[in-house]
């Protein structure tokens, strides 16, 4: 079967690739490093020309997130992706979309800040992600990929969930998982929604009064404060929903644990091999690794803080995600953090090193 | 020789009193009131001399909130 | 004859557009918006576009647009409003799809999407309601403003020295190979009020043609944020902003070939 054949490529070209194959209704980007990948490879095969998805290269990070914004408007399943300096950019439409509640997916290949920063890979955007990152109460669902064919899965996982729950989901990758080349098995092509399945899929959408029903408005201002404070409620709900219902991680040789190390993405990968070197050893260290960034996984990062002695955040920054740990573990065990910076992938030994010397 | 009849129906209470209307009427049809006020509490427009308003509708296009419909009617 | 009998047998020569529904404009008395408001649900209705077109509101006086005119609206935010329209266009081809901007939002903050989106060719209409103003947030000077114009940020007149000099977007636009239809019109009178719906369906439809993008400059009045009375705003638009931007259309390649 073709769809399932095994293909070499980096992250980046993965995300284009599914994209397509998901059933995408429009791209809009600006390329920025490290991932103008996902852009070039779009443009290279002229989806416009079998799908019919439109590829668009935007003047700006501010353009593109708001032809996202106007996209998701009309119901379709529209993306942009970018780097860290880029999604900073973007926080301005991220904002709206969320108080608008509206799907969309939005794909940040990290680089090491702050301002420019650098070219080289980094997770020092956990907290934009995480956190809101641009003004008012709000969440994206974040998924952190840590190999290439997540990259690819997590495209079309993302637009599910965003569609499922009307809110922004992100991606949140790294120069490394954007840049690095490895086998991958692409998903099954999916054909674009047709216009009948939008407008009954999305009633809300900005389609025109199809059938003269009432006008549809996509908005995110309400100056009534009563009501502006019942919207919030609302989507503070959803998003209690979504922490209930989408947390998704994966567990490592947790089973005889003594030691846990928790890292998303990269970070976890080099994990993985610094447990096997610590086992080696003689260090019974296992893994816990968030797929779902937000909703985090808080309840199995507590239930850890029960079973081991002590927990290391393993994070290409300077200790964002470790915050959200410390809540989880409510001091029941230490937590230490330990991040490179600047760009520079933290090295299995030395990720072995800090174990011993951590607790 | 056939004569062109017209008349005005001015929305009141959508009315803000801007003048425009009153301004734009070639003939003096309308005019604000000097003491009533709608629900907003503006002066609204109104006729005053409406045996004399040919229904051309200057008044009703420049209205910015589009309080004015108005008839016209052939007469001989 | 009596009133009501030409009420009752008489025809309608005009009223309120059903599009522009009866929710009361939050728009000061005599805003020139509720004429380009009666103007733009004129020309959907007449053009039996009503349940195909997209509209796409700024920030600034005109963000409720979406609560008066009965078509679907997206609220953009402040100047990213031809954006939303390039992907909404291109997602939804056979849509009209419109922005409606300020000048602030247009001009100032939204300068590199209005540009792009116009150089791209994006068939899509921009209305844009320049009255040399920013009218929402209390009348502070816009990049349109005029020299010597006082406004609470420029209390004592714009100069050259200070803020530099007033924007002619739309003459920038004209030049632009992606624009196909650029109009500057007001609506202070009879006659320009019909020559700027004239002017608005003209862009609709070259927007639906697939000719390009569109920009339409309404000169506006804000009697509010320049002091002084609807009449006399229409008056002072006359003698100083006419001066300065010319009213007419500055390029039509829609009717060649």
């Amino acid at each position: 079967m073709a769809d399932q054949e095994i293909t070499l490529m980096k992250g980046n070209e993965a995300i284009a690739h599914a994209a397509i194959r998901c059933g995408c209704d429009g791209y809009f980007g600006y390329p920025i490093t490290p991932q103008s990948e996902v852009l070039e490879t779009l443009a290279e095969q002229k989806p416009w020309e079998t799908t019919g998805m439109v590829v668009l290269q935007a003047e700006s990070e501010v353009s593109s997130i708001n032809m996202v914004y106007g996209g998701a408007c009309t119901g379709k399943k529209v993306m942009t992706s970018s780097s860290s300096p880029g999604v900073s950019l973007m926080q301005e439409g991220i904002s709206y979309m969320a108080g608008a509640e509206l799907p969309a997916l939005i794909v940040n290949v990290m680089r090491g800040g702050p301002g420019l920063g650098t070219i080289q890979p980094s997770q020092s955007d956990y907290f934009q992600a995480c956190k809101g990152g641009g003004h008012g109460d709000y969440h994206l669902i974040v998924l952190a990929p840590a190999s290439v064919q997540e990259m690819a899965d997590f495209v079309d996982l993302a637009f599910t969930l965003a569609f499922r729950y009307r809110n922004p989901a992100m991606i949140l990758a790294d120069g490394a998982i954007g840049q690095m080349m490895e086998k991958v098995v692409l998903p099954p092509f999916k054909p674009r929604r047709t216009e009948e399945e939008i407008i009954r899929e999305c009633p809300w959408a900005t389609t025109g009064r199809i059938g003269g029903r009432k006008p549809n408005i996509i908005t995110s201002l309400e100056l009534r404060s009563e009501e502006m404070e019942v919207i919030n409620l609302r989507i503070q709900a959803k998003y209690r929903e979504i922490e209930a219902k989408e947390v998704r991680y994966e567990e490592f040789m947790l089973d005889d644990a003594e030691y846990a190390i928790v890292a998303f993405g990269s970070a976890a990968r080099i994990a993985k091999k610094s447990i096997e070197i610590a086992r080696s050893q003689g260090i019974k260290v296992g893994l816990l690794r968030p797929i779902t960034l937000w909703p985090f996984p808080t309840e199995e990062v507590k239930r850890l803080a029960g079973k081991v002695k002590g927990i290391l955040s393993l994070e290409i920054n300077a200790g964002q995600m470790v915050e959200d740990i410390r809540l989880a573990v409510e001091g029941k065990v230490p937590v230490r953090h330990f991040g490179r910076l600047g760009g520079i992938i933290p090295d299995p030994d030395e990720v072995v090193e800090v174990l011993k010397s951590s607790f | 020789m056939a004569k062109m009849k017209g008349a005005t129906v001015v929305d009141t209470e959508r009315c803000k009193g801007c003048n425009l209307c009153v301004v734009a009427c070639p003939l003096d049809v309308l005019a604000l009131t000097s003491k009533e006020v709608n629900r907003k509490g503006y002066n609204y427009a109104h006729e005053v001399l409406s045996d004399t308003c040919t229904g051309c509708a200057s008044c009703a296009t420049v209205c910015p909130d589009g309080c004015i419909t108005v008839y016209r009617l052939k007469t001989e | 004859m009596t009133r009501e009998e030409i009420i009752e047998k008489g025809q309608v020569v005009y009223k309120k557009p059903v599009l522009l529904n009866d929710t009361p404009m939050h728009y000061c008395p005599g805003c020139s918006h509720g004429v380009v408001h009666k103007l733009v649900s004129e020309v959907i209705e007449e053009m039996g576009m009503t349940d195909k077109t997209i509209a796409i509101s700024p920030v600034g006086c005109a963000v409720f647009a979406y609560k008066y005119i009965d078509v679907d609206w997206q609220e953009a935010a402040h100047g990213r409003a031809p954006a939303l329209a390039s992907a909404t266009k291109r997602l939804w081809p056979d849509r009209l799809v419109f922005t409606y901007q300020g000048d602030g939002d247009l001009a100032c903050i939204g300068t590199a999407e209005t540009i792009h989106a116009l150089n791209r060719a994006e068939n899509i209409t921009i209305i844009f309601i320049n009255n040399a103003i920013y009218g929402m947030t209390g009348g502070q000077m816009a990049p349109t403003t005029l020299l010597g114009m006082k406004t609470a940020t420029c209390p004592y007149g714009r100069e050259v020295k200070l803020h530099g000099y007033p924007l002619k977007i739309t003459e920038i636009a004209a030049t632009l190979d992606g624009t196909c239809y650029v109009t500057r019109q007001a609506v202070h009178t009879v006659a320009a009020i019909n020559r700027a719906k004239k002017a608005i369906r003209k862009a609709f439809e070259y927007s639906m043609q697939g000719k390009g993008s569109n920009l339409v400059e309404i000169v506006s009045t804000c009697n509010s944020g320049w002091k002084m009375s609807p009449e006399k705003a229409n008056k002072w638009m006359e003698e100083n902003m006419f001066e300065f931007y010319h009213l007419g259309d500055l390029k039509d390649t829609g009717a060649v070939k």
